[in-house]
């Protein structure tokens, strides 16, 4: 606190303050440490020193001259008149012997003690009080991804990145732009395969990641969404979604992962779901061939229907350029009420409320061993996941007050 | 067969062919191995009778019945010109090499068993591929070109052979990217550049095979002649970016057309060889699994994916790890608790961490 209250006294020249009849307390309390020090005149204070030394040796006549520069340490006086001597006493041993210190040495720049400062305060503030362990934590972390010291599983799934980042960095957006409400999670089984079912829609499959990180939040298990084979063909998109867990959507892949125990995420509409326009929302597309039952069944794994509400509005999809996605390979070039007008801010979503709602696991362990390949079965048991979303969907939309409610 | 058995392997001009000759003459029950080959071997075959013999014309039939072979190992099936010369060459090679070599086989009632040395890029590499490749799956897009199409018209001869010739055991090995410090392969050349181009927005998955392993599943296949198609890799995958940071290998991230280009520019030199296989490998990665391999042939890999770099990386001189000294020096001034919270801190604790970082 002493710094706050020394760095008005280089101010100087700036009249006003004192009585004019007695020099100010800073004046009195800084007069003779400024004959200790006059001796070397540093470069930058001169003009402060110098105007110590010259009112020290005449006292009284010439203090109002010297308290000029103190000006703006005035309004504490009158307040607490006895105060002047308790700070001046370590002020003056901390400031005055390190100015010209400082300057000597090192001209430019801060030095290094300040530098170790600076960085253990900002350490603190990131880490908190345990800031030593954490940030000996995360150094550890940043060596490992910068050796390579981790480990992927056989889909390219880094669990490490997943969970510290692309989690870290999803998490805000659930909850603080889409304030996602989850019911039911108490349907998704703590260990072993499952498959979870869920309507697509938002243009841009934001809805697989916020369920992903909804999934993980509340159960603390990943999900390992199946993708189209466009994601894997994407340079970047491809590589950043088998590091989080994605595997392509084919039934290799599925009843792999659902052997393996792992909890499947699958959006059997594709890219009928996800590109259909605003005016079809919640309406559920054809759910593919049925592909994803025939997986479950031959696993024997439950289906868990998933039924989710909000992610039609974060980009209203009103119109399509469908020869340029021809051109460019992609099922959709999306037009939004924003997107190419807006530019790249129309890219952020609308803030609409979401639902999640987990139903009752649909088991498929019951099914004799042939069932997966009986067409008509499968496509029995496709029927029922899909009218359990939609009308799930339906009760859901029903309580939602408004979109951005 | 009273005594040992008679070997006959094909490809050992080849240091890993030369090699295993020279492993499977010293092994028990093996009697006399024939090493065949176009052009003598450079280094020491030991025991092994090299027979200067080219399998693509009938000589070998000769060979087969003259010296009563039983067993064939089939390892000349090439994934570079290199020595052979060109392209065409080295189809030649694989292609009418393997068939003849087949129909010299299929006429030897000697023979007992064959074991081939293929390769997982029978399964080629693409975004539509499964994560994990099992032997009955055929790759997604039927190779057109190169390596990959030799290999695939050399299985074709190999299960057509299996089916003329039932009682001939054959071991079909689909052995992943064989990598080692002595080893000379695409890919091995491909890490050992100064600087290594990588395909912008791609990481590949890899799985590799030690040449230890290589040979000694070969070994295995020929002692215990279990007939059927096999993946040979090694357990576990990384991901490129994380190969390359283990081996400390610069990298540029280049798109893939500019990986292209330079792959070509690149072959005059004998530097590298980025074929378009290689190209999509790099790409797309692939995996297989390995679970006929441990179950079935009964045969488990000594290196997994991970000790294999590991191995390869002790030859190169790293040219990066700065950043790594770096914090490593930061860190050793900070209390040493990362060994106590090391994975399980990465699963929950350190939430406040990733968030603050992201």
């Amino acid at each position: 606190m002493g710094d706050a209250e020394i760095i008005p006294i280089g101010t100087g020249g700036r009249p006003g303050r004192g009585t004019g009849k007695k020099p100010s307390s800073a004046a009195r309390g800084l007069a003779p440490n400024a004959k200790r020090k006059s001796s070397p005149p540093p470069e930058e204070v001169p003009p402060a020193g110098e105007e110590y030394v010259a009112p020290a040796p005449a006292d009284d006549e010439e203090a109002p001259v010297s308290s000029a520069p103190v000006s703006s340490e005035q309004p504490e006086q009158p307040e607490q008149p006895e105060q002047p001597e308790q700070p001046e006493q370590p002020e003056q041993p901390g400031v005055v012997p390190e100015s010209p210190r400082v300057s000597v040495h090192e001209p430019h720049g801060i030095p290094a003690g300040d530098w170790l400062a600076a960085f253990q305060h900002a350490s603190r503030e990131l880490f908190g009080d345990q800031w030593e362990p954490q940030l000996a934590r995360f150094l550890a972390f940043l060596r490992r991804r910068i050796s390579g010291d981790y480990s992927v599983d056989e889909y390219g799934f880094d669990a490490e990145i997943t969970e510290k980042f692309f989690m870290a960095a999803l998490r805000p957006i659930a909850r603080k732009w889409f304030r996602i409400e989850i019911r039911g999670a108490e349907n998704i089984p703590a260990e072993g395969g499952a498959l979870v079912v869920s309507n697509h829609s938002g243009t841009i499959p934001v809805d697989g990641l916020m369920t992903m990180v909804s999934i993980h939040d509340a159960t603390g298990r990943y999900l390992r969404p199946l993708g189209a084979d466009l994601v894997f063909r994407l340079p970047l998109v491809g590589s950043v979604a088998r590091k989080g867990g994605a595997t392509l959507a084919c039934s290799e892949d599925a009843e792999r992962m659902l052997r393996g125990g792992e909890l499947v995420g699958v959006w059997p509409e594709g890219f009928k779901g996800i590109g259909k326009p605003y005016s079809d929302r919640y309406k559920l597309q054809r759910f593919g061939r049925g592909g994803f039952v025939s997986a479950a069944m031959r696993t024997g794994v439950p289906i868990i229907p998933l039924s989710l509400v909000g992610a039609e509005e974060i980009y209203p999809l009103v119109g399509n350029i469908p020869s340029l996605a021809r051109l460019l390979g992609v099922p959709y070039i999306p037009i939004t009420p924003f997107f190419p007008l807006l530019g790249p801010l129309g890219l952020v979503p609308l803030p609409s409320k979401w639902l999640l709602e987990f139903g009752e696991p649909i088991r498929t362990d019951e099914y004799d061993d042939g069932a997966a390949d009986d067409p008509m079965l499968v496509f029995n048991v496709t029927d029922q996941v899909r009218e359990t979303i939609q009308h799930t969907l339906y009760s859901l939309l029903m309580e939602r007050g408004s979109v951005f409610g | 067969m009273g005594a040992g058995r008679t070997v006959l392997i094909t490809g050992v001009s080849r240091d890993l062919g030369r090699t295993f000759a020279r492993r499977l003459a010293s092994a028990p029950g093996v009697d006399r191995v024939f090493g065949v080959d176009v052009i003598p071997p450079r280094g020491d075959i030991g025991d092994v009778t090299f027979v200067r013999a080219d399998i693509r014309n009938p000589v070998i039939a000769k060979v087969i019945a003259k010296e009563d072979v039983d067993t064939v190992v089939h390892m000349s099936v090439i994934a570079t010109p290199g020595s052979a010369g060109a392209r065409g060459t080295m189809k030649e090679l694989n292609v009418i090499g393997t068939m003849q070599l087949l129909a010299a086989c299929q006429k030897a009632e000697s023979v007992r068993q064959l074991v081939v040395k293929s390769s997982t890029t029978a399964y080629g590499a693409s975004s539509r591929d499964p994560a994990m490749f099992t032997e009955d799956m055929q790759p997604r897009r039927a190779p057109r070109t190169g390596y990959a199409k030799d290999v695939a018209e050399v299985e074709g001869y190999v299960r057509g052979f299996a089916r003329r010739r039932p009682d001939v055991a054959v071991t079909l090995l689909r052995c992943a990217n064989v990598i080692g410090p002595e080893v000379l392969s695409p890919l091995t050349s491909y890490l050992r550049l100064p600087v290594i181009p990588t395909v912008l927005g791609f990481d590949p998955r890899l799985q590799v095979l030690h040449e230890d392993d290589l040979h000694r599943v070969l070994q295995h296949a020929v002692q215990e002649g279990v007939p059927g198609t096999f993946n040979i890799a090694g357990a576990g995958l990384l991901v490129l970016s994380q190969a390359l940071r283990r081996l400390q290998r610069p990298s540029v991230p280049l798109p893939s057309f500019a990986v292209g280009t330079m792959g070509s520019a690149l072959r005059p030199t004998r530097k590298a060889d980025l074929s378009p296989e290689l190209l999509a490998f790099l790409t797309y990665g692939r995996g297989v699994d390995t679970g006929a391999m441990r179950e079935v042939l009964g045969f488990d890999p000594t290196y997994s994916t991970e000790q294999a770099f590991a191995e390869f990386g002790t030859t190169l001189a790293p040219a990066g790890g700065r950043a790594d000294r770096v914090l490593g020096a930061l860190a050793s001034r900070l209390p040493d608790v990362q060994e106590t919270s090391r994975r399980p801190a990465a699963a929950d604790g350190s939430l406040s961490i990733a968030g603050s970082e992201a």
